[in-house]
């Protein structure tokens, strides 16, 4: 690896970096893995210190910490907080980690001695109410998606190597959707988040002819009784929409909000 | 060699595995006191989460019980569906499924081969180390799982948590032209797999062996990974939807995962159970490359499925270059078959890279799931894994091995499980 790196004749350093899992799949951190091409390229610009799935001996003297994952016992609280306490940065990896991810759904039956006994049929195995990081500790940065786009991983990790600002994209994949010139799912009969869910994956499931599905929470200034009014008129029922909006967290308030 | 050792080993939160678990062992004066595998993972209650919701919602959400098997849940999910339903995928589906199927088993194999384990075998802490010492073996890694990646991307619309796969079929079908240079690149890759037998064959695999009882599903003439019959080398056979009388999950104490048994107090499912019970029908190139390894069936020797992993390596890249040329040779039909929902139940049993992987779901007459159940190969090889511990924890005691060659022995020997614990307990 190189010793040093510059950006505009400035020398940079490259940060020291862990990674940490909570509740998740996994599978924001396998992205982060993904990408073979440009993989090596990227891990050169981080000083990578912890990431317990792909190396022993990891070290608890990091400057940037990646959280992926939901918390959902009161030992990942804890784990959180420390690491909260070491990192000057940390981050938010994943709709888990953002919102609560699919874990959160699990919430909705509000009785979790219920849950617990559907699963594990009165075995004593402890839970709590499934939260993302930003309702324990101060998120410096999200990375939205489940899974994240390693396209846009790499120039969010990039920017902030450099110490560039990140802006998230405010427009929704709607956008992105028509811009790639797809047809529009609606029009095959299919219900799309993509009107108010917030840009960046490039409308990854609808260029696949897949409705979105919201996984990257809501855009700025969604507009949901907008949503409502194409979902009626194409005769998408209430419940398929609602299905959608709750399974990745992100559109909590604006569920709340709907069902005033 | 001989003298009576002590040691307490603590492991907590294994590196170079999915999800969190801790290896103990304590020896005294050369006797195991204690040794376990204790899983300590978070459960995300998936299936009651799954209740309530719509039929066309579980196949997304099951997806998520896993990123490194996320193809295999979806698949098992929407068989579950697709059985619980009376639908019959077409064959160009089934081929589409079995080739993305593919897609994934070689994908997690290589990142486990060369990213999890060959450090172990090259005496480094991680697979970043190797990129001077070993930069060939890295690049041939990266080529292996780009090629893997890629054939996900083209077939299941993204690598992770696919995005076309759908209960009925495929929301769109890939270009053709694609796959005609995929299966250029899978030929090109054979080269890079003999190569990693090589590799793999210059390590000293452990010598270590338990018996014990080997569960997957059974080849019907191909090689077995979506759906038919399930059995076990003690000679247990059950159909798919008895999949309970094969599991058999219990609880125990120390763990957040649940284990399974069946003419045993353990079972084994993965690579190693799925060529030790049906070794004739995998591609002679697999059957060629198992026997320069050694790999010679009935196997008991848990490291084996490091091998058994490469082996299947080869099978699939071969499979897929014939599934291409049977899609290549006939046109595109209906991508995907209209759904009629009704009341019922269905299983869904697929092999994914660690093992035979159940789902189950129960629906009511609009297709909303009322009960559901997912029965995950990592906590099929639990039990497993626990008491192959204890027994190398005994041999290596009697050997009068020090703690670091014990430690070390203890965790290649869960990393050869390749095991994936947030799956396990999701
Ligand atoms: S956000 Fe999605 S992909 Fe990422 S860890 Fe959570 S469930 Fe897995
Ligand atoms: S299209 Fe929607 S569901 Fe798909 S990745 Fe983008 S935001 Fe997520």
């Amino acid at each position: 690896m190189e010793k040093s790196k510059t950006y505009l004749g400035v020398e940079i350093k490259r940060p020291r970096t862990a990674f940490f899992e909570l509740s998740s799949c996994e599978g924001c951190q396998l992205q982060i893995l993904n990408k073979e091409a440009s993989l090596l390229n990227f891990l050169d610009l981080l000083e990578i210190v912890n990431f317990r799935e792909a190396m022993s001996n990891g070290s608890d003297d990091y400057e940037i910490a990646f959280v992926e994952g939901s918390v959902t016992r009161a030992d990942e609280e804890e784990r959180l907080l420390k690491i909260r306490k070491q990192a000057t940065t940390l981050v938010a990896l994943g709709s888990c980690a953002c919102f609560g991810g699919v874990n959160q759904l699990k919430n909705r039956f509000h009785d979790l001695e219920w849950v617990k006994n559907e699963v594990y049929g009165g075995h004593p195995i402890e839970t709590q109410e499934v939260r993302p990081l930003s309702d324990f500790v101060i998120v410096d940065l999200s990375i939205y998606g489940c899974p994240i786009k390693k396209e846009e991983v790499e120039e969010i990790v990039t920017n902030l190597v450099l110490g560039k600002s990140i802006d998230h994209p405010r427009y929704p994949v709607c956008m992105e959707c028509t811009a790639n010139g797809n047809i529009c799912l609606f029009n095959l009969g299919e219900p799309c988040l993509g009107p108010v869910t917030r840009a960046g994956c490039d409308a990854w499931c609808p260029n696949n002819r897949m409705g979105c599905w919201g996984c990257r929470g809501p855009s700025d200034e969604a507009n949901f009784s907008q949503l409502q009014e194409i979902m009626d008129s194409h005769n998408i029922p209430r419940q398929a929409m609602l299905d959608r909006l709750e399974c990745f967290g992100g559109f909590s308030s604006a569920i709340r909000e709907m069902e005033k | 060699m001989g003298e009576s050792i002590s040691c307490d080993i603590n492991i907590n939160h294994l590196t170079r595995v999915e999800g969190h678990g801790n290896i103990r062992i304590r020896i005294k004066n050369g006797k195991v006191e204690n040794a376990s595998w204790d899983v300590v993972e978070t459960p995300r209650f998936f299936e009651a989460i799954l209740v309530g919701k719509h039929w066309e919602n579980a196949p997304i959400l099951c997806g998520r019980i896993c990123g490194i098997c996320s193809i295999g849940h979806t698949l098992a999910s929407i068989r579950a569906v697709e059985n619980a339903f009376a639908m019959v995928p077409s064959l160009q589906t089934q081929r589409l499924r079995l080739l993305l199927k593919h897609m994934e088993t070689l994908q997690s194999h290589i990142l486990h081969l060369y990213f999890l384990v060959a450090p172990d075998f090259l005496g480094t802490d991680s697979v970043l180390e190797l990129i001077k010492p070993h930069g060939d073996e890295v690049q041939r890694a990266a080529r292996l799982k780009l090629l893997a990646n890629d054939g996900g991307d083209l077939i299941g619309g993204r690598r992770l948590h696919p995005t076309r796969t759908v209960v009925g079929g495929f929301t769109m079908l890939p270009d053709r032209i694609k796959l005609a240079t995929l299966r250029q690149r899978l030929h090109a890759a054979l080269a890079d797999l003999n190569k990693t037998a090589e590799l793999f064959g210059s390590f000293a695999i452990p010598d270590f062996t338990r018996e014990t009882e080997f569960v997957s599903l059974k080849s019907d003439g191909n090689y077995p990974f979506i759906g038919g019959q399930l059995v076990s080398s003690d000679g247990v056979l059950r159909e798919e939807e008895e999949y309970l009388t094969m599991s058999n999950e219990y609880m125990v104490s120390h763990s957040t995962s649940k284990w399974s048994k069946l003419s045993r107090p353990s079972l084994a499912v993965g690579a190693l159970a799925r060529i030790n019970n049906n070794f004739a029908s995998l591609h002679p190139h697999a059957q060629d490359i198992a026997n320069n390894l050694g790999l010679h069936p009935v196997s008991h020797n848990p490291f084996m499925n490091n091998v058994a992993q490469l082996v299947e390596c080869v099978h699939v890249v071969q499979d897929s270059i014939s599934l291409i040329d049977e899609l290549l040779g006939s046109e595109w039909q209906e991508p995907r078959q209209t759904v009629t929902p009704r009341a019922g139940a269905g299983t869904g049993a697929v092999e994914v890279p660690r093992g035979i992987l159940y789902h189950w779901y129960q629906f009511d007459k609009d297709g909303r799931i009322t009960r559901a159940d997912c029965v995950i190969p990592t906590s099929q090889n639990n039990a497993n894994i626990h008491y192959d511990i204890i027994a190398l924890a005994q041999k290596l005691a009697a050997q009068g091995k020090d703690d670091q060659e014990i430690r070390l022995l203890a965790e290649m020997l869960v990393r050869s499980y390749d095991p994936c614990i947030s799956c396990s307990v999701h």
